[in-house]
């Protein structure tokens, strides 16, 4: 079980709702990952309309939203991104988004750990997207957030885990669960992340942009199944060498 | 260093001249490049490029998928005034031009708003003609905080203004400014832009400067199609973009590449552009940067859209009416330009959903970029 806050769930996979085709496909993509978190941007909703395309279908799902403030470039908007979120989606669940920069959408760490400081007091539970820099993880944690949200890659880049050997740092030193965000491109990519011990992953652009997003969900789901598996039993050391599959140990040891 | 010094140390000539020597070797490296240089773009824009059009628009294609997702957003313009003091040899709104002139008020400008979101149109173009002295800063400063009050976001399309100006504006709500630049080249542009402060080239160029320096979230650049070479303007354009984006790294830029239309000017198309070859244009854009929006307005055909925009187009405007009071107010004709595509915006999102896109007709917040 994944826990974050006061609340766990079985699946360790959550999606974002931008990209997709349709509210159809984005429904039955959810379904078929069976992923129990998804985020979604309070600036894409049509608050002031009966039905919106994007929150109502969520709505009819069983899953825990997760607002986010992507838009912000200051940790001003997205506190107040945030008090709108709470108030619209009846959730104190909020992804913290602040990317300053529209080319990269790299997260600013310095407004992102101010953002994260107040909000916590303000009673949110806050899920941070940020650079893999193990340093701001722990000033996040230290903060009070929930969960950190490090990157692999640039969002929707499908690079991968290009920040590998930071992650793997951020995982070992974490206290609070770590949640590899942004770059994931392939269900590959996927169970590498929960391999290196990630609780959990989060992807979107791989999922919604594929041929066949249904399919694609599910196959992310599997891999973070396998990868979380493999983690749990203890993956084998790599070494340059070859290493008999059937040692002789047994005969050593007797003569 | 503003743009235009920059801008003044690049020959035309040679730029021009430059377009034919790439080769379709060339072209082949610049489309499986992962990041492109200027030089690459070039030879995406090249007639070399021509004959491997189909690849460039899978590409271009593919890079928008991933980029942006299924997602289309929609906009509408709301022309304010066809008042000007410019003579531009293009334009039904020039000084010289015997059509009606009108300025909406702010009564008339709300009953627009109303008949603009009764359409489903969220976010909104403010357009108007360039008479600083009956419609600048201080009716800008007049009319915007009701207009703001309709649409999750407000972009702006008027004459070039200082830094302060613009800093004002974005403090009243103003989310984008687009400053098409209509030509690079010096000797056209003085052609076409006969009086008025807009035969000022300079002040034109350095004009998404003070935007960025102003610190409004999107800047929006673009040529005038049919004014001059196409392809040496459009590399121009590449270099403006890139310069802004490295002096205004916080920015997001869009693009648009309107073709002359007829207007009651009723002007001759000088240096035409073919279907193609915009096609060609809008996709060389797009793998030379992938994050840059595009629109295409409704000067273009409804069957020209419905095969472009699923290329690389992220905005499109529908139901677009180019005059003062085109929507509700005084719906006669006073407009710009012609629109071509007279489909309204539920028939153009319908047309995009078949197409497997997803309309977006809300993506911002009014409290974002103050």
């Amino acid at each position: 079980m994944l826990h974050i806050a006061n609340k766990s769930f079985s699946s360790r996979l959550l999606l974002g709702s931008g990209k997709f085709a349709n509210p159809n496909l984005m429904q039955q993509a959810i379904q078929a990952s069976g992923c129990q978190l998804v985020t979604l941007a309070l600036k894409r909703l049509q608050l002031d309309q009966p039905r919106d395309d994007l929150l109502s279908p969520l709505r009819e799902m069983n899953i825990q939203l997760l607002p986010n403030t992507s838009g912000a470039k200051t940790a001003k908007e997205a506190i107040f991104a945030a008090e709108l979120a709470r108030e619209a989606l009846q959730t104190n669940w909020l992804k913290l988004e602040i990317h300053p920069d529209p080319r990269y959408l790299m997260p600013d760490p310095i407004e992102t750990l101010l953002a994260a400081e107040q909000l916590v007091k303000l009673g949110f539970v806050v899920l941070p997207y940020c650079s893999a820099d193990p340093v701001l993880c722990k000033r996040l944690e230290q903060a009070g957030c929930a969960a950190v949200m490090p990157l692999g890659a640039a969002i929707g880049s499908n690079q991968g885990l290009q920040t590998r050997a930071m992650l793997e740092v951020i995982i070992e030193q974490a206290t609070v669960p770590v949640i590899i965000d942004a770059g994931l491109g392939a269900p590959s990519h996927a169970a590498a992340a929960m391999e290196l011990g990630a609780s959990a992953v989060l992807v979107n652009t791989a999922i919604a942009t594929s041929q066949d997003p249904v399919g694609m969900a599910s196959a992310f789901a599997q891999a973070v199944n396998a990868g979380r598996t493999a983690y749990n039993a203890g993956l084998a050391a790599a070494q340059p060498h070859a290493a008999a599959s059937s040692p002789l140990t047994d005969f050593l040891a007797i003569l | 260093m503003s743009f235009s010094a920059h801008w003044q140390q690049q020959s035309w000539q040679e730029l021009q001249l430059q377009s034919r020597n790439f080769s379709t070797a060339q072209v082949q490296t610049a489309l499986h490049k992962p990041r492109l240089t200027l030089s690459d773009l070039q030879a995406l824009l090249s007639p070399a490029a021509l004959p491997l059009l189909p690849v460039l628009v899978a590409k271009a294609q593919q890079l928008t998928r991933q980029r942006f997702g299924h997602s289309v957003q929609f906009y509408a313009p709301l022309y304010l005034s066809n008042l000007c003091a410019n003579e531009c040899t293009y334009c039904g709104f020039s000084l010289s031009q015997k059509v009606k002139r009108r300025t909406l008020n702010s009564a008339e400008i709300e009953q627009e708003c109303r008949a603009i979101k009764a359409l489903g149109i969220d976010q909104v173009l403010l357009v108007t003609g360039e008479h600083e002295r009956k419609v600048g800063i201080d009716y800008f400063c007049d009319v915007l905080p009701m207009i703001r009050h309709y649409f999750s976001s407000v972009q702006l399309e008027v004459q070039p203004l200082t830094t302060a100006e613009y800093a004002r504006l974005k403090s009243l709500g103003v989310d984008a400014v687009m400053l098409y630049q209509e030509t690079y080249n010096a000797a056209a542009y003085q052609q076409y832009h006969l009086k008025g402060k807009k035969s000022d080239i300079h002040w034109r160029l350095d004009a998404p400067d003070r935007v960025g320096l102003a610190g409004i979230d999107k800047i929006g650049l673009g040529i005038l199609l049919g004014l001059s070479n196409w392809r040496t303007d459009a590399i121009l354009l590449a270099k403006h973009l890139q310069y802004l984006q490295k002096q205004y790294w916080q920015c997001r830029f869009s693009l648009s590449v309107p073709r002359i239309r007829p207007c009651s000017g009723g002007n001759e198309v000088t240096n035409p552009i073919s279907d193609k070859e915009l096609i060609q244009l809008i996709c060389a854009f797009r793998l030379f940067a992938p994050e840059l929006e595009i629109s295409l307005s409704t000067r273009e055909s409804a069957e020209f859209r419905q095969h472009v925009v699923p290329l690389a187009i992220t905005s499109v405007s529908a139901g677009s009416k180019t005059q003062p009071g085109g929507y509700s107010v005084e719906p006669e004709n006073l407009e710009q330009f012609s629109i071509d595509d007279n489909r309204s915006p539920q028939q153009v999102a319908k047309a995009l959903i078949e197409q497997g896109l997803q309309p977006v007709w809300k993506d911002w917040d009014s409290f974002l970029g103050r």
